[in-house]
């Protein structure tokens, strides 16, 4: 298809990126900048109306991006996210100021550069695509310009990201020189043969650091912890899920399109990287003592669970990576929601700050528990669907050391998930006033603990839907 | 009702939990009235239950099966059978009993009640749930409220205690959802439905793979020797009523699983472990039996007899009998409301006294005379005095290990003798003995207390007199496991 006649089918897109532009020029107007963040949010529900179930699967912009039912999925949830994300930013001091409204219009922005990298089915888009995303990233962490935390962990990541996307794009060029092509799909058709399987496996090799940079795979994490901690808590929160997720996004579509052949040889590569990722997120996330860098190395080892459903890549893992990651997006997002809350009361983000949250403000100190057993796969909660899910395709391959090595994860993870737990309830609070609760915030709580809550006791039509993306 | 009656039972106290949760500051002296009429509404249900229980079939009872999550074959399935309505009944009763034994708890009682009623919940779920993925959520439902219970109101290690507990249980049972998951990708018709599964005969490979996985989840549980560690911790530091929990229920669902579990759906790896089990549970009985021996601090010797007894359930497992297995599931049952009155009896003494070191007391039996009687009574029991369950119980397993091994029934034989040993000592040291003069004026056990024992010591007697009365319900389904292994019915 080519342009003219793919802008059909691009509308929500287009939706977006105009909206960005009319937040843009509202900014000039508008002195309540909160009004930008409301405007947002109006633009991403339109966009999210505007979606429509594709019938059939369609190449758009001449094999640039595919408008299909993977598309589809990662379109909502790239809109939850960045939903939640603007609702956590309205109640947020730390991106409030005369800025604020730059702000609103950069996640706008990103929510069209994630659901553009979702749906990139040619390396150059994907490589454009991922670029977006990331500097956005970069633009969001730094935001707080007097925040010399801020910027020093914006550059590290700029820095960081940069060599990635370089040895990332240095991959691309062995395939597009091998293959003729950078349509993944005919990549793959030409360097099906037993021949190619040396450059093929190089060129996938390097094209994983830069995807793994994005999903904070290791040995590529470095940056992630830093980051997280010093970026204002939305744009942690958003960034622990969305860019993650298409990384995901990108992986997949790579893994299956253009290697279906090498799958024995990266298998192992895969599933060796899953090992590691969960291992050191977990291990490393035992002794912190703040809590978005808790919480950024609890995400990295969910990132290496996630990993576990790539390995396996049927229709199991498949399925395993999706449900995965719409549960985890409301888990983590809501866990965010509570450090939100206590941060913007504290004013840090020590862990001593939830000391006795259960005496002082119940509800948020229950919400979190929830949350955090999530996380940590207990039922009957959401993240247990998906770590059920992740389980099956290990066992399904008869990956039964892969499996191991997460079941012995998930017993050590529990043990750092219920240290918060055990602060929150199980000692005296420091401080005495409960944490505001300003409306936004309690939407977003709402939004996600009813996720959490509901995915996991009904996982029925979740996993129907996922089933229906993948058709199956 | 009457139709969906195991759900009631299961839900009732989920109910009761958020009630509680609803109850006004301003009312707070109602919570544990609410909470406890919950466990006795719970109870009722219990007893209407016992009513439609068919003594005559092995087959399931009141079964309820609704699809949950069809993609993958969950199924929402509850049922009852000999060998799980027991257990349910037990869980009725100590719930009450227990219930009512915290009515010593002032500190966060909303929070401590709704936890309570979670925990019964959980407890309900996992002897009824024949769904395995629903009966692993029943099973973790468990941990949560109990970290908090023994976390929060426990003793002085009691944050110590409560991770201990929870991360033990919870490594071993994700090595179960391993398991559980390895039988599902095993089956041809990939179910989770425990009528299936015992339907399915399994590659022997497979049954001992996943016989090992479960041996994880479930023996952690009993606790079996060396996963008992958790054990003395959890008990020592959890309060009172929770430690009779605990004892009474949360250790029968480790033998509950293999019973359930294990055994029916890998009659083959249970043959091929058959020798390794016994030595577990020999080690179990006489290793506990010594080292409950040596304790000076009252509560503990009571955590590792415990060990020592549950050895037995194990031996009677392992013995692949008739009588074995009813052995093992009358053990079960009295231990539960044996252990669980003497942790009821420990918690007495130490309110009044604030310590639990037995050398300290002495003559107790002169001042607490009502106290020294049931004392008295329900370690006799323990000890296994025949004319009490405990007797019953263990008689029939080594009835049933004799059978299979003499040898293995003369080294349990040691751990009777152990048993003897240590609560004659404890109740010498204890009650007898020159008196104390610290402990003059103690206060004697008072009726809110004797309440509590007073259902359980009529229930060891009954038991020990006409064991039929339990007995019964557990025939049919022994009979069919002992078909299993084809061994003589009893």
């Amino acid at each position: 298809m080519n342009a003219l006649e793919s802008l059909r089918f691009f509308v929500p897109e287009a939706v977006l990126l105009a909206g960005g532009f009319l937040a843009l020029f509202l900014d000039f107007f508008l002195r309540n900048k909160k009004w930008i963040g409301g405007f947002a949010l109006a633009v991403l529900v339109v966009t999210a109306c505007l979606c429509v179930w594709p019938d059939k699967n369609s190449i758009l912009f001449s094999g640039f991006f595919a408008l299909d039912r993977f598309t589809y999925f990662f379109r909502f949830l790239a809109l939850s996210v960045v939903a939640v994300t603007i609702l956590l930013s309205l109640a947020s001091p730390e991106t409030s100021g005369k800025n604020e409204g730059e702000y609103y219009v950069l996640f706008l922005f990103m929510a069209f550069a994630l659901i553009l990298a979702a749906a990139a089915v040619n390396l150059l888009a994907i490589y454009m695509a991922i670029e977006f995303v990331s500097i956005l990233s970069y633009l969001l962490t730094g935001f707080v310009k007097k925040n010399p935390e801020a910027k020093e962990a914006a550059v590290k990541y700029l820095l960081f990201g940069s060599v990635c996307s370089g040895i990332m794009l240095f991959g691309m060029s062995l395939l597009y020189g091998a293959s003729g092509s950078l349509d993944i799909a005919a990549i793959g058709a030409r360097l099906g043969s037993p021949a190619w399987t040396g450059l093929a496996l190089t060129g996938l090799l390097l094209m994983l650091a830069g995807i793994g940079f994005k999903i904070s795979m290791a040995p590529f994490h470095l940056w992630a912890p830093d980051v997280y901690q010093a970026a204002p808590t939305p744009v942690t929160a958003f960034l622990t899920v969305a860019p993650k997720a298409v990384g995901f996004a990108v992986l997949i579509r790579l893994l299956s399109a253009s290697f279906p052949a090498l799958a024995w040889k990266w298998q192992a590569v895969i599933m060796g990287l899953s090992m590691l990722t969960m291992t050191v997120g977990n291990l490393t996330a035992i002794s912190q003592v703040n809590i978005k860098r808790f919480l950024a190395y609890s995400s990295i080892a969910q990132a290496g669970y996630i990993l576990m459903g790539v390995t396996v890549l049927n229709v199991t893992g498949l399925s395993a990576v999706l449900i995965y990651f719409a549960v985890y997006a409301f888990t983590n997002l809501g866990a965010f929601t509570v450090v939100s809350m206590v941060s913007n009361q504290c004013g840090n983000d020590d862990l001593s700050s939830y000391a006795g949250l259960a005496r002082r403000s119940p509800v948020p100190a229950a919400c979190m528990t929830v949350f955090l057993l999530s996380l940590a796969g207990l039922p009957p909660l959401a993240g247990f669907v998906g770590k059920l899910f992740v389980f099956s395709a290990a066992i399904e391959a008869h990956y039964v050391l892969l499996a191991t090595v997460a079941a012995l994860n998930s017993a050590a993870a529990a043990y750092y998930y219920f240290k918060i737990v055990r602060l929150m309830y199980l000692t005296g609070p420091i401080e005495k006033t409960p944490v505001a609760s300003p409306w936004p915030i309690r939407l977003a709580l709402a939004f996600t603990l009813a996720g959490t809550l509901g995915l996991g006791l009904f996982p029925a039509p979740l996993i129907g839907f996922v089933r229906l993306v993948l058709g199956q | 009702m009457s139709s969906h009656i195991l759900s009631w039972i299961t839900f009732t106290p989920l109910i009761g939990a958020f009630l509680v949760l609803l109850i006004p500051k301003s009312y707070k002296a109602y919570v544990k009235w609410v909470a406890t009429l919950t466990t006795v509404i719970t109870g009722l249900f219990t007893l209407k239950a016992l009513t439609l229980f068919s003594l005559a079939t092995s087959k399931l009872q009141m079964v309820e099966k609704v699809a949950w999550i069809p993609q993958f074959n969950v199924q929402y399935f509850l049922g009852t059978d000999g060998v799980s309505f027991p257990m349910v009944f037990l869980t009725a009763l100590i719930c009450i009993v227990a219930c009512l034994a915290s009515f010593g708890i002032r500190e966060r009682e909303k929070e401590y009640y709704f936890l309570y009623l979670l925990l019964e919940t959980g407890m309900m779920g996992s002897f009824l749930a024949l769904d395995l993925v629903l009966f692993y959520v029943f099973w973790e439902i468990v941990l949560v409220p109990m970290y908090f219970l023994i976390g929060i109101w426990g003793g002085p290690r009691k944050e110590y205690a409560a991770i201990k507990f929870f991360l033990y249980t919870l490594a071993g049972s994700l090595f179960m959802l391993l398991g559980i998951l390895a039988l599902y990708f095993g089956s041809a018709q990939h179910t989770f439905d425990w009528l299936a599964l015992t339907q399915t005969k399994f590659d022997p490979a497979l049954q001992r793979i996943v016989f090992l996985a479960f041996f994880a989840g479930f023996a952690i549980k009993v606790p079996a020797f060396p996963f008992h560690t958790w054990l003395p911790d959890a008990h020592v530091e959890a309060p009172t009523p929770i430690s009779v929990i605990l004892a009474a229920v949360l250790l029968k669902m480790g033998t509950y699983g293999f019973l359930r579990f294990s055994y029916p759906i890998l009659p083959s790896a249970a043959v091929w472990f058959q020798p390794a089990m016994a030595v577990i549970a020999l080690i179990g009985i006489i290793y506990g039996g010594f080292v409950s021996f040596a304790q000076t601090d009252f509560k503990k010797m009571v955590a590792y007899s415990s060990v020592s007894h549950m050895g037995f359930v194990l031996l009677g497992l392992a013995a692949l009998t008739g009588n074995g297995f009813s052995g093992a599931m009358l053990q079960m049952f009295s231990h539960g409301i044996i252990t669980g009155g003497l942790f009821l009896l420990v918690g007495v003494v130490y309110d009044r006294a604030h310590t639990r070191d037995m050398g300290a007391f002495g003559g107790l039996g002169a001042q607490m005379p009502l106290y020294a009687g049931l004392l008295t009574f329900f370690s006799l029991a323990s000890l296994g005095l025949p004319g009490l369950s405990g007797f019953v119980s263990e008689f029939l397993v080594l009835l049933g290990t004799y059978i299979t091994s003499k040898t293995w029934a003369a080294l349990a034989l040691i751990g009777v003798i152990l048993a003897a040993a240590y609560l004659l000592t404890m109740i010498r040291k204890v009650l007898l003995g020159p008196a104390n003069p610290k402990w003059n004026g103690i206060a004697e056990i008072n009726l809110r207390e004797i309440l509590t024992l007073v259902p359980l010591a009529l229930l060891i007697l009954a038991v020990g007199i006409y064991p039929k009365i339990v007995l019964d319900y557990m025939t049919p389904a022994v009979q069919s496991m002992a078909a299993l292994f084809g061994g003589t019915p009893s």
